[in-house]
């Protein structure tokens, strides 16, 4: 993990010891699923960087997450479009029928769920991404039968 | 490609790729942005290509995977152009009808709606190699059943002017060469021609009337004008494209379909403030614009469109990307500023001034654009500031691109006028309210806009009169809601929104949101009193006044409206504890009418919470203490069997 992690502070560091300190976390959150403490402090003593600071960081913006990720991660959209047409139903149908919140992994690491802002495919709305797969025009049956046939699938 | 060293060079080249391009005789269009991404579009385009490569029909017929053409709603999209409306027919870089069609000019290509992967053998064998046309994939106007053959007759985009999104049909945007043969690159061609001084770039834009799209409507000019009367050598040009409005991806469809048009917007603004360096600040959730962009910023290196001496000329000027980290706040451009600096933690927004064109990026001047204020720099200095301030109105010139969404038939991103009327856009672009059912109101300009009712659907479309109606332009959200939507649930569903995104730092965001929220929940629960309404407003004036950024003091906005115009459904939430609309679930209750169930038994296996409860062929009971209120009965049932009240 340190060479890995090393390599992406380097590819972001820019001329004039400016530093794209956005840019690293996100890759690190992405090719390590979260953003471990370990990671974190790698890259607090790299950069001099105080590791409170980081913290703040990866708490502040939605992109980063401080536990790892379940296989699945599924996101349902909750903008406006989609907030008036039932998209908080299908929130509600999936996070009981999970037993977790937003955010929140299940204990067998098979998903994590998160309310989203806005996915921008209003006229789909409501709306669900799975793994990067947009699945539109739900409702939150049809969206329980969608997480099972992932369920089979995992 | 090799580098272009010149105006002359940059000529030729597009001659060479319009020559090469000579034998296409048509193109399918398959449009391929988020929306119809979703529906299945890259599919049906991997089933054009296979079929033309199959056919060995690669010389002449070609398929263009382009970004949004923003009738989201019937996609995928499919367009076939007819030869003699492609925009290869402009002879000159300079020539101000180099335009797409799809909108003002050009017949525009036959329209196929829904179309699938087995549908690709169809249309190709009965419109690209024959004249006719595939009569089931036209669309069919939902209220009266006409069908329309080209995309231009199709009411969504009869009304609209598309002058920035009319080029997203013609283009893939992987492709520098589509933007070329569109007339691209002329703006930036003729501000180095020698002719025009960085004065008087600004000069035409400050005719144009241009103002800031990404809501605050400040006037363009003027702001390129205080950057560039800084005094210092460093200067930044940033393009915001931080787009995070629920209900909203304009900004998003722009840079997806079309990336050259913001970049070379960029590059003029750089030329007019004398900046050598840029940023595109993109939103992290939006993973295609980043990958558009960055292939754009790619070619436009290697054409030697951004560098060292560009074209040959004095101008230097480099771009790089930033991407977000999922944070709304990051829109607001103190924030975004310290978000691209990176190293100094989480983004903070502070009082102003200074303003960022005078202490910006790392303490030097800034600019800072939205992406389609951006957009609309190259056509301006090609057909001059006159013309674009020809379109709209006193104070509002130009177009504006909205995001039709909610409860409208035709949702999609439409470009109109300024000036147009609520009610020109929601019943003719957007051809009205699904189901027969009646319009309740519309809320313009995102989580920090405002309601309006529909005593107010024929007020004009203009950053002046939106905002005397307490609402803002915003950066274009439209959402639609009828009669099913309940306008506290809707007040609360933004507040909690914002209070969500605040970033903390002010104590009347912060506090302010909170309490406010904590009081409309009192609504949605029935437990308010007469002196909450007055609580609301109090709270409300005190954010306006002294929060630190748009985000708090903009917050109340949504509140504010439907309370003036919606106070009736406030009150009978807590007088007659019901909610008129039907959602605020501690106010409602299900029961099922015993005349219209045929006993099928669907919702007994909808109900998650054990609360309906029967035997086969008879008419379920309803426990209502067990009832959540979910409504999963209510979406299976076939015969409107089960009532809310």
């Amino acid at each position: 993990m340190k060479e890995q992690v090393e390599q992406i502070i380097d590819r972001h560091s820019h001329a004039e010891g400016r530093v794209d300190l956005v840019a690293i976390l996100h890759e690190v959150n992405s090719t390590q699923r979260y953003l471990s403490r370990e990671a974190l402090e790698m890259i607090a003593q790299k950069l001099a960087v105080p590791l409170s600071r980081l913290y703040s960081m990866a708490a502040f913006y939605r992109s980063f997450n401080l536990e790892p990720r379940g296989d699945h991660e599924v996101h349902i959209c909750l903008g406006t479009a989609c907030h008036v047409r039932g998209g908080e139903r299908i929130f509600d149908r999936l996070s009981e029928r999970l037993g977790i919140g937003s955010g929140e992994t299940t204990s067998d690491r098979k998903f994590t769920i998160n309310r989203v802002n806005c996915v921008g495919a209003c006229a789909l709305g409501p709306l669900v991404v799975i793994d990067g797969r947009y699945y539109g025009r739900l409702d939150p049956l049809k969206a329980e039968r969608l997480l099972e046939e992932y369920y089979e699938q995992a | 490609m090799s580098r272009l060293n010149s105006l002359k060079e940059l000529e030729a080249r597009r001659r060479e790729i319009i020559a090469a391009d000579k034998e296409k005789t048509a193109a399918v269009a398959v449009c391929c942005g988020t929306g119809c991404s979703a529906s299945g579009a890259r599919d049906v385009a991997a089933e054009f290509e296979r079929l033309i490569t199959e056919k060995g029909l690669a010389v002449r017929v070609r398929t263009r995977i382009t970004g949004c053409h923003g009738f989201c709603e019937q996609g995928p999209l499919v367009v076939v152009e007819e030869a003699g409306s492609r925009p290869e027919h402009s002879t000159s870089l300079n020539d101000s009808n180099a335009r797409p069609a799809g909108g003002e000019s050009g017949p525009g290509g036959l329209l196929y709606c829904r179309v699938k992967p087995e549908d690709a053998e169809e249309i190709l064998e009965t419109s690209v190699l024959n004249d006719g046309v595939v009569e089931h994939l036209l669309y069919k106007d939902p209220v009266t059943g006409e069908k329309f053959r080209s995309e231009n007759d199709v009411p969504f985009y009869a009304h609209q002017s598309r002058m920035l999104m009319g080029y997203n049909g013609r283009i893939d945007p992987g492709r520098i060469e589509d933007y070329l043969t569109a007339g691209g690159y002329g703006g930036l061609a003729q501000v180095l021609g020698g002719s025009m001084p960085p004065e008087d770039v600004i000069k035409e834009i400050e005719i144009s009337g241009l103002r800031g799209r990404g809501g605050g409507g400040y006037p363009t000019g003027s702001k390129w004008d205080l950057c560039r009367r800084v005094e210092g050598e460093i200067r930044y040009v940033v393009c915001n494209a931080d787009e995070g409005d629920p209900g909203c991806f304009q900004d998003r469809s722009i840079l997806e379909g079309n990336p050259h048009l913001v970049l070379e917007g960029m590059i003029i603004a750089a030329y007019a403030v004398g900046a050598y360096e840029g940023y595109i600040y993109v939103r992290a959730e939006y993973p295609l614009a980043l990958k558009q962009v960055a292939t754009a910023l790619e070619q436009a290196y290697e054409w030697g469109l951004l560098g060292d001496n560009i074209l040959g000329s004095d101008l230097s000027f480099r771009v790089r990307i930033s991407r977000g980290g999922g944070a709304f706040v990051c829109g607001e451009e103190t924030a975004l500023l310290s978000s691209i600096e990176g190293l100094t933690g989480e983004p903070n927004p502070r009082p102003r001034p200074p303003y960022p064109t005078s202490i910006g990026l790392w303490g030097f001047p800034t600019l800072i654009n939205n992406v389609k204020t951006l957009a609309a720099v190259p056509d301006i200095i090609k057909k001059g500031g006159a013309w674009h301030a020809s379109t709209g109105t006193d104070t509002s010139k130009g177009t504006m691109i909205f995001s039709l969404t909610g409860r409208v038939n035709n949702t999609g991103l439409v470009e109109v006028p300024m000036g147009m009327s609520l009610r020109e856009l929601i019943f003719d672009v957007g051809g009205g309210i699904p189901g027969g059912r009646k319009f309740k109101a519309v809320q313009t300009g995102g989580p920090a806009g405002g309601c309006l009712p529909a005593e107010m659907l024929d007020l004009p479309l203009d950053y002046e009169r939106l905002s005397e109606a307490g609402s803002i332009m915003g950066s274009g959200g439209m959402i639609v809601m009828d009669e099913s939507t309940c306008m506290v649930d809707v007040a609360r569903y933004f507040l909690s929104f914002t209070v969500d995104e605040s970033c903390g730092k002010c104590t009347p965001c912060r506090e302010g949101g909170r309490q406010m929220l904590a009081l409309l929940d009192k609504f949605v629960h029935g437990t308010a009193l007469e002196g909450d309404l007055n609580m609301l407003f109090e709270l409300a004036a005190t954010m306006q006044s002294s929060s630190l950024c748009a985000l708090g003091k903009l917050a109340p906005n949504p509140v504010l409206t439907t309370l003036r115009y919606f106070e009736d459904e406030y009150r009978s939430h807590f007088e007659q504890w019901r909610c008129p609309a039907g959602v605020c679930r501690p106010l409602i209750s299900y029961t099922i009418d015993a005349e219209a169930c045929t006993a099928c038994g669907r919702c007994l296996e909808a109900c998650l919470a054990g609360a309906l409860t029967g035997v086969e062929d008879e008419v379920p009971e309803l426990d209502d203490q067990l009832c959540t209120k979910c409504g999963a009965c209510r979406d299976v049932c076939r015969f409107s069997a089960i009532l809310v009240g």
